[in-house]
């Protein structure tokens, strides 16, 4: 059980002439949870996207479960998402429709499964989650921003896929309901025994869910180790980023008065 | 210089940015053939588009009835061809503005309102969790539009044309002294199938570019609030002028012989 489930290879992405993602490397053992580290527009998200083959990468390769899946689209492409679930920085729920059809979304329309089944397993996976049947009736819009990650991490489970990405998954919410999310993640982990990347900048979250960390650096990947090793990474990046430090060698730009 | 180099860049604009939509309706098309077919989708727009339209459309086609018979009254007065009233209404609503008017109305109506939907839907990744949720976007939000319109359009302006022909007949027998049973015989007498039947086509296709371009411009726009807001103007905008001229192309195709 330690092969490399998930690997991306040199990963380059530019947007006009702008370089994200310049040489990317990483690799994700299968089982394990992955949390990338990074400041905010360091391309955390943008590698992601790569990966599930929303935005094509220039130049790299990206294998899942050794299967070549770069620049893969159409049937293949369909095939190799659905055994994908996607938590998405902003929830990105359906807002056109109630909570327990955004869950069984990808049950219904994705797998072709009938309704009434769905909604019973929508219903189950709301309770992991730890939202009853009475919310399952409402529209995303009636929902606060914790119950509104809640529900997208139902979403995100609803299919049981091996693989789970989490982006931001704590953000914005208060540091109680940020520790609930992060109970909830390692719970629904644990349980589907998925291999998982979870997106942060947010230490404690870090610490809470992975096996192993990644610390991303204007589109790469500068450190990479397991989640105990960490605090001795050695890399001063590594260092101000995880106490959180204005002075080191990340120099944010902002104009000094 | 300056001009012509400003012209060119236009020029070279406007040509891809027609290549895009060609891709992307070549995208729909394809796409949306293949099953599965989303008939949930396609019945909830049809009732959207085509239904939620007829008060307008209903409206637009009555008052323009009337206005028509008042006209050409007067018009024909002037040498003594006040019988021609029945006959130029019918084939005036029936060949063109029964069409023209309820696609341009319906334009403003139902091209601003997918346009912003789908805009909203992109801004907020709602279009890409579709992707992660093994749902094909142009097959699940595109298709079911294209195919809506297509169809509720040519009913809408059965409609349109009945109610229009009625608004010119009650103006007529009530202000303007013409016999009740005669009018309708002339009208009933004087219109041929050539003259309904190319409305109708014409309002399928003004139908299409009303979806196509509400899709298109939904599914590009960019960058938050304000994306959505210039997406919807130019779905409107382009899906009126391709109206206009595309309804010129075909009275000359089909009337000219
Ligand atoms: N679709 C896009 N078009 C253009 N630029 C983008 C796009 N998506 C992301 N970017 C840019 O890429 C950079 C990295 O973004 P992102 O991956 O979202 O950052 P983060 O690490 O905070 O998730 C940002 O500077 C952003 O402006
Ligand atoms: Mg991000």
């Amino acid at each position: 059980m330690s092969e490399n489930h998930i690997e991306l290879k040199n990963i380059h992405k530019s947007f006009g002439p702008k370089e994200v993602l310049h040489g990317l490397n990483l690799s994700v053992k299968r089982g394990h949870s992955m949390v990338v580290i990074g400041g905010s527009g360091s391309g955390k998200s943008v590698m992601l996207k790569c990966i599930l083959g929303l935005l094509s990468p220039e130049e790299g390769s990206i294998h899942i479960g050794g299967r070549d899946v770069t620049g893969m689209s159409g049937a293949n492409r369909d095939e190799v998402l659905s055994h994908f679930g996607m938590l998405f920085q902003s929830a990105a729920l359906f807002d056109s429709l109630p909570v327990w059809q955004n869950v069984a979304f990808g049950l219904i329309q994705g797998k072709a499964m009938n309704r009434k089944q769905a909604k019973e397993i929508a219903l189950e996976k709301l309770a992991q989650v730890g939202l009853g049947a009475d919310v399952a009736e409402l529209f995303p819009a009636e929902l606060s921003g914790g119950m509104q990650k809640r529900v997208g991490l139902a979403r995100a489970i609803a299919g049981d896929p091996e693989i789970i990405f989490f982006d931001e998954p704590t953000t914005g919410l208060d540091p109680i309901m940020a520790d609930v999310i992060n109970d909830l993640i390692v719970d629904c982990v644990k349980r589907l025994g998925a291999t998982t990347i979870s997106i942060t900048h947010d230490m404690a979250s870090a610490r809470k869910i992975a096996d192993d960390i990644a610390m991303i650096y204007k589109g790469e990947i500068i450190w990479q180790g397991t989640a105990e090793e960490v605090d001795n990474s050695g890399n001063d990046h590594v260092d101000q980023f995880i106490h959180g430090r204005a002075e080191g060698p990340i120099q944010m730009d902002v104009l000094k008065p | 210089m300056n001009f012509l180099a400003r012209l060119g860049a236009l020029v070279l604009d406007l040509l891809a940015e027609i290549g895009r939509v060609v891709l992307f309706t070549w995208d729909a098309l394809t796409r949306g053939s293949l099953p599965p077919y989303y008939l949930r989708q396609i019945l909830t727009q049809m009732v959207r588009i085509g239904y939620n339209s007829l008060p307008v459309v209903g409206l637009t086609a009555f008052f323009t009835g009337g206005a028509l018979a008042l006209q050409i009254y007067e018009g024909s007065s002037r040498f003594s061809a006040e019988s021609t009233v029945p006959s130029i209404v019918a084939l005036g609503i029936a060949r063109e503005l029964g069409p023209v008017l309820a696609g341009l109305i319906v334009a403003g109506r139902v091209s601003a309102a997918i346009a912003a939907e789908l805009g909203t839907m992109r801004v907020t990744e709602q279009i890409d969790a579709l992707v992660t949720l093994s749902t094909n976007p142009m097959k699940y939000l595109v298709s079911p539009r294209l195919i809506a319109a297509v169809l509720t359009l040519p009913l809408l302006v059965v409609v349109g044309d009945t109610i229009g022909i009625m608004g010119g007949y009650i103006v007529s027998t009530q202000s303007l002294d013409f016999n009740s049973g005669a009018y309708l015989k002339t009208t009933v007498d004087f219109l041929e199938v050539r003259d309904v039947t190319s409305g109708l086509i014409k309002s399928a296709v003004f139908g299409f570019f009303i979806a196509l371009m509400g899709c298109y411009h939904g599914f590009n726009s960019r960058g938050g609030a304000q994306g959505v807001g210039r997406a919807t103007t130019n779905a409107v905008v382009s899906a009126s002028i391709l109206i206009l001229a595309t309804n010129f192309i075909m009275t000359s195709l089909f009337f000219t012989d």
